[in-house]
């Protein structure tokens, strides 16, 4: 059976150490999955390429045709790996935005691995600070290891090896994938609420 | 089929000039637009309410009665009334005396609103939106339909031996269509009463309309209406036309490009890929409208945005004139063909009241104390 990883990075450059971080977690994941004789399905929504359309989103309140393609990859995907450059103490606009256009409810009781890179492990504390709240609005399940990689990582183990946080990030990524049910979420237009029901004061 | 123009009232900027308008020309432009409409040969002029600035679009029973005396044909309607933070009563009492004043040519559709601050400023809450629908109009309808009303809901103080006065014109309540984007609870109530339904339609892309539509279809058939088919359909529309299509789109992106809904975001062209927006010639207008049907199914009104994002009343006038010579009487020709037989037209007073089996006056006389009114409960017919 294939579970589907959602890969959201928002790197800006091409190429990016946030892309280079996610396809690392990706497929550290796909790893751990095979353990479970899985395979990972990875579908990469790379934020730059969407940058317009999550800005027309935010102003029409609706999204383009690409924008809703990239939506539906990460609503219905049985895992997202998260990954964002540090801005000014925190996740990118661009990140931030497009879980800002996602519905409601959307993402409540997806597992998530959130990651991040910056220029020093400074930042670090934005995996907490930052990106554990944002998720815990959304009411996602959170992996206990987040994974920041800043430049000195991808050059020295000095602050402990990136590639072991990653390959544990994937390895708890695929675990809480495999101990998910499908979370099928029913659809209102599918069965709406009956009218006696609503005028009853129930929704 | 019915064709129109709703009006949002908004007072915007022309942004070729950087001149704004006074609210009083923008209020003397609606009715200017309205008389324009029946002068095209137009069905249908419907108004907005809003109750905060950029808006003039408060009190459209005053809007509308003024119109009314100076036509003769056309129908008066809403888009939307404000069911949410609007007293049930007044509606009643409102629509019911606007009836009576145009004999007849009321009919309105029910929206939430979805401006925050206004639901406090009327003592309501957003988050009851949803509720305050259902619950305000299970009342109006009740208080058109039963002489003497005893009521008790969670949002206005009761009502024991209530008489809504007038009583609705011939007997016949007006025809209600209730407006909703993407809520299927709205699409729901309306299957419910076997009321209309209609898709704003012109902010969005098609596919919210056409579930929207189907949920109402096959609910309406559920509720024992009618068939699916035979539902009461509405949607809006949003043109600019010129006899050749690239003046259309030159003379109209300055007023989308700063449109207050949509303006600064997505170019012209996305957004008529995305939408029913249609910039280009009256052909254009003719096929795309055309194909509106082939989403929503055989539909009975449809009615264009014509006066917003700060265009010019002469420019509007213009426009009207265009859809009510050349575009609208090809669509009604082509839609009529294309309608099978067992497909109802949209109601009006005088098919509601034929429904009916005739006229029936439903003036209620109070008996004894008919100068203070306090006599309610002994109220005979």
């Amino acid at each position: 059976m294939t579970r589907t990883i959602a890969v959201v990075t928002a790197g800006l450059g091409k190429p990016s150490t946030t892309r280079l971080l996610a396809d690392r977690l990706a497929q550290a994941t796909d790893r751990a999955l095979r353990l479970y004789d899985e395979q990972g399905q990875v579908e990469v929504v790379e934020l730059r390429e969407l940058a317009r359309d999550i800005t027309d989103n935010l102003l029409t309140g609706f999204p383009s045709e690409a924008l809703a393609e990239a939506v539906r990859t990460v609503v219905e995907a049985d895992g997202v790996i998260a990954v964002t450059p540090v801005f000014s103490a925190s996740y990118s606009g661009l990140f931030k935005s497009f879980f800002d256009v996602l519905e409601e409810d959307a993402l409540a009781g997806k597992p998530v691995l959130v990651a991040a890179t910056a220029g020093t492990a400074r930042h670090s504390l934005v995996l907490d600070s930052a990106m554990r709240p944002l998720f815990a609005y959304l009411r996602a399940l959170v992996v206990p290891t987040g994974v920041f990689g800043a430049s000195e990582d991808f050059g020295s183990n000095a602050s402990g090896s990136l590639a072991e946080r990653v390959d544990r990030a994937g390895r708890e990524l695929a675990d809480l994938v495999m101990g998910q049910r499908s979370s099928g979420r029913p659809d209102p237009f599918d069965n709406p609420t009956p009218f006696e029901q609503l005028l009853g004061g129930g929704t | 089929m019915q064709f129109g123009i709703f009006s949002v009232g908004d007072v915007t900027t022309d942004p070729t000039t950087g001149r704004t308008p006074t609210e009083h020309e923008r209020i003397k432009a609606t009715v200017e637009i309205a008389k324009k409409a029946e002068e095209v040969g137009l069905d249908v002029f419907a108004t907005g309410e809003h109750h905060n600035p950029p808006f003039v679009a408060s009190a459209p029973t005053t809007t509308l009665a003024y119109i009314g005396a100076q036509t003769e044909r056309i129908i008066l309607s809403t888009a939307t009334t404000l069911i949410t933070t609007t007293d049930p009563v007044l509606i009643a009492e409102n629509y019911a005396k606007l009836q009576h004043l145009t004999d007849g040519r009321v009919d309105l559709m029910m929206g939430r609103g979805n401006t925050g601050p206004v639901y406090p400023w009327f003592g309501k809450d957003i988050r009851d939106g949803i509720p305050l629908a259902i619950e305000n109009y299970h009342l109006l309808h009740r208080l058109w339909r039963e002489d003497i009303v005893d009521w008790e809901g969670k949002f206005r103080t009761p009502l024991q031996g209530f008489t809504s006065t007038p009583r609705p014109l011939d007997g016949v309540p007006p025809f209600v269509w209730h407006g909703s984007i993407r809520s299927p609870e709205i699409a729901e109530q309306a299957a419910y009463y076997g009321d209309g339904f209609f898709a704003n339609h012109i902010f969005w892309p098609k596919e919210h309309t056409q579930r929207m539509v189907a949920l109402y279809r096959r609910r309406f058939e559920h509720y024992g209406h009618g068939s699916a088919d035979q539902a009461i359909v509405g949607l809006g529309g949003q043109v600019f036309m010129r006899k050749n299509s690239q003046d259309a789109v030159r003379e109209f992106r300055p007023y989308f490009d700063n449109a207050p809904v949509y303006g600064h975001g997505p170019s012209l062209e996305d957004f008529m890929a995305q939408t029913p927006l249609t910039v280009g010639s009256p052909q254009q207008v003719i096929e795309r409208t055309l194909g509106f049907r082939d989403y929503v199914g055989d539909y009975q009104r449809q009615l264009f945005l014509m006066d917003h994002a700060g265009l010019p009343l002469e420019t509007v006038l213009e426009q009207i004139e265009i859809l009510g010579s050349e575009v609208v009487p090809v669509l009604r020709k082509e839609f009529a063909a294309l309608k099978p037989a067992h497909v109802p037209d949209a109601p009006t007073h005088a098919s509601l009241v034929a429904a009916a089996g005739g006229p029936v006056d439903g003036t209620v006389h109070a008996a004894g104390d008919d100068v203070t009114g306090r006599a309610t409960e002994e109220v005979r017919r």
